[in-house]
């Protein structure tokens, strides 16, 4: 989902991770770790001393004041080894120099300050992927809000069988894994035999270079972006349709509203709530652009599909530079967190 | 009288949104018909749009030459993992959601920080942990990371604040534990958020690419993610594999969402997000 399923698949780039493991990882954690340490002790699977030791009565009666924290522990304990704690030790990474070096010898990381920060303000290539990313948010987000608000009101005139059954042919798209996305656009794509291309040949178009070139290839990857995007929150705006009750257009059309005049004035601003959220998660999702990229263009050509979170990824594993990485990481959760504050304000004030 | 009225505008309306559905779904039709046509078909001038005989070849090919059972295996063991994840959110769920006590309210907003946090962020230091856990290179340590997300969590405090306190009260009364009460009360009484929740973590770990990438180092740990990325980087391009390769990834999620696809909409609007 939004936030989830738009997680699922993230992928990571190939040959240079396989180098990152190679190293000697297990030494790393004397150093990279310090941050969590502490707390790794408690959650190793041989210690789990506490909940066994009180056997008194683990689940059956007792004091009720232990009962909700057994009930929240396990899944707690996992957010906070895997969301809260990665953030932490990338925090302290990004004051480092490590890097495939340090992974093998931790004696060699350097304590660099706020240095990696300075490198990659005066980075071209950092300003690049800033623009980049800018690019996609100021285009792909209304026209994502838009086309899938447009599939939603459409898909709410009626209730017939049929238009259930188009609801999913919408929504398809965006629970489908990127792997075999790419696999399939980049078949659609291909300059020499892809279908899009030999559709131009017959009316004697073409060939357009769908991912080699750059102003082409943002283009190119914005749409499966768009095509991915789009029947999630389409769902989201047709839920929120549907929960609007049916004596309020009733009464619109009692006033004489025509039904433009209603959507205007009655249905629009009932989806505030879901338009809210659609564009927080939308917004976010194209801050972290990075699977459509990464699957299909890696970033190319010159560089005009690398998006800061590409620019991140290649920076830590293609050219091992995990200090640096890091630091850009937590620029982009800055800015996220940001962007997402001045929303949550503007929202705020709107009430 | 509105019928008929409407009538036209339901006719405009399904016909727009009919064209658009084909556009949307053409990609997997091409899809599925490429990946059973011969090689020499998927790159013939002009296309072919259906083949000239169908042919399973290139899937026998992924099952037998190719590592694709194994991963398939992989996978859906991936899965099973996660289906454990979506018992411990359940729980957590319900302790949001039915219970007071201390530090709650800061303990939930923790959970809800994490959804900010983006996975590129997290990826380096998420795999220092995982290896000083020695989980790295497992079927385990492929799933720890997607086990429990804040989201599902959130959805679940969401749809259980509305199971009535009484019920869970009387069966107190009745001398029921509390993790009984959870199994036998709370659990049932949440079909439908647990079915949605279901689907979504069914759908997460199946299509999950980058922890099987960065976790499984060695190919027998590969799922079907990871196996099918391969197939990408080969040199010579054989559309017709690569495409039954896209396939078996997404036939099966195709499935379960034309099973599901009610629960997905019912539970959207059930949790709150209006």
């Amino acid at each position: 989902m939004t936030s989830d399923g738009r997680a699922a698949g993230r992928p990571p780039g190939g040959a240079a991770v396989l180098a990152a493991r190679g190293a000697d990882v297990h030494q790393e954690r004397e150093s990279v770790s310090r941050a969590g340490r502490g707390r790794w002790s408690l959650l190793r699977p041989g210690a789990p001393g506490r909940q066994t030791r009180r056997r008194t009565g683990p689940w059956g009666r007792r004091r009720a004041g232990a009962t909700p924290y057994l009930f929240i522990a396990p899944a707690c304990l996992l957010l906070a080894l895997f969301g809260i704690l990665p953030i932490l030790v990338a925090a302290v990474v990004s004051t480092t120099d490590l890097d495939i070096g340090g992974l093998g010898d931790p004696s060699t990381i350097r304590f660099l300050g706020l240095d990696n920060y300075e490198r990659l303000f005066s980075d071209p290539k950092f300003w690049q992927a800033l623009r980049t990313t800018t690019l996609f948010v100021v285009l792909g987000v209304p026209v994502i809000i838009a086309l899938s608000l447009t599939i939603a009101v459409g898909l709410n005139v009626s209730t017939s069988r049929l238009f259930t059954v188009l609801r999913a042919f919408y929504f398809l798209p965006a629970i489908t894994a990127i792997v075999a996305v790419a696999l399939v656009w980049g078949y659609l794509y291909n300059s020499q035999f892809g279908l899009l291309n030999q559709g131009l040949a017959l009316v004697g178009l073409g060939p357009v270079g769908w991912l080699s070139d750059p102003n082409t290839a943002r283009v190119s990857v914005a749409v499966v972006a768009i095509w991915r995007a789009t029947g999630l929150n389409v769902i989201i705006f047709l839920a929120a349709l549907q929960a609007i009750p049916q004596d309020y257009h009733d009464a619109a059309a009692l006033d004489g509203a025509g039904r433009w005049a209603t959507f205007r004035f009655v249905t629009f601003p009932l989806l505030r709530f879901a338009l809210f959220f659609v564009t927080v998660t939308t917004l976010i999702g194209w801050l972290q652009f990075f699977d459509e990229p990464y699957v299909l263009t890696k970033g190319g050509p010159v560089g005009a599909t690398t998006s800061v979170s590409l620019f991140i990824f290649q920076n830590g594993f293609s050219f091992n530079q995990f200090g640096y990485a890091s630091a850009g990481s937590i620029i982009l959760f800055i800015l996220i967190a940001a962007v997402t504050a001045v929303q949550l304000r503007l929202r705020g004030s709107d009430d | 009288m509105t019928d008929v009225r409407r009538r036209p505008l339901v006719i405009a309306t399904g016909t727009a949104l009919g064209l658009g559905a084909l556009v949307t779904s053409f990609p997997f039709f091409w899809m599925i018909t490429s990946s059973l046509k011969p090689a020499s078909e998927a790159i013939s001038v002009p296309p072919r749009v259906l083949p000239s005989r169908p042919s399973f070849d290139a899937y026998v090919r992924l099952f037998t030459e190719l590592d694709f059972a194994r991963y398939l295996v992989n996978t859906v063991v991936v899965v099973a993992f996660c289906a454990v994840g979506l018992f411990l959110m359940a729980m957590a769920g319900y302790g949001f959601a039915k219970f007071r006590f201390r530090g709650r309210e800061a303990i939930f907003l923790a959970v809800l920080t994490t959804l900010m946090i983006p996975v590129q962020v997290s990826m380096i230091p998420t795999y220092l942990i995982l290896n000083e856990l020695h989980l790295t290179n497992t079927l385990l340590g492929i799933a720890a990371p997607m086990l429990v997300s804040a989201f599902g969590i959130f959805l679940f405090r969401q749809f259980m604040t509305t199971i009535p306190t009484e019920l869970l009260e009387a069966a107190r009364l009745d001398g029921a534990g509390e993790f009984r009460i959870f199994t036998t009360i709370v659990l049932p009484l949440s079909k439908p958020i647990v079915a949605v929740q279901g689907v979504l973590v069914f759908i997460g770990a199946w299509n999950s690419f980058l922890w099987p990438l960065v976790i499984a180092t060695e190919q027998d740990k590969y799922t079907l993610a990871v196996g099918l990325s391969l197939l990408n980087q080969q040199i010579t391009i054989n559309p017709t594999l690569q495409m039954a390769g896209a396939s078996v990834m997404v036939v099966p999620i195709i499935i379960v969402f034309v099973i599901f696809q009610r629960h997905i909409v019912q539970g959207f609007a059930l949790s709150g997000l209006k």
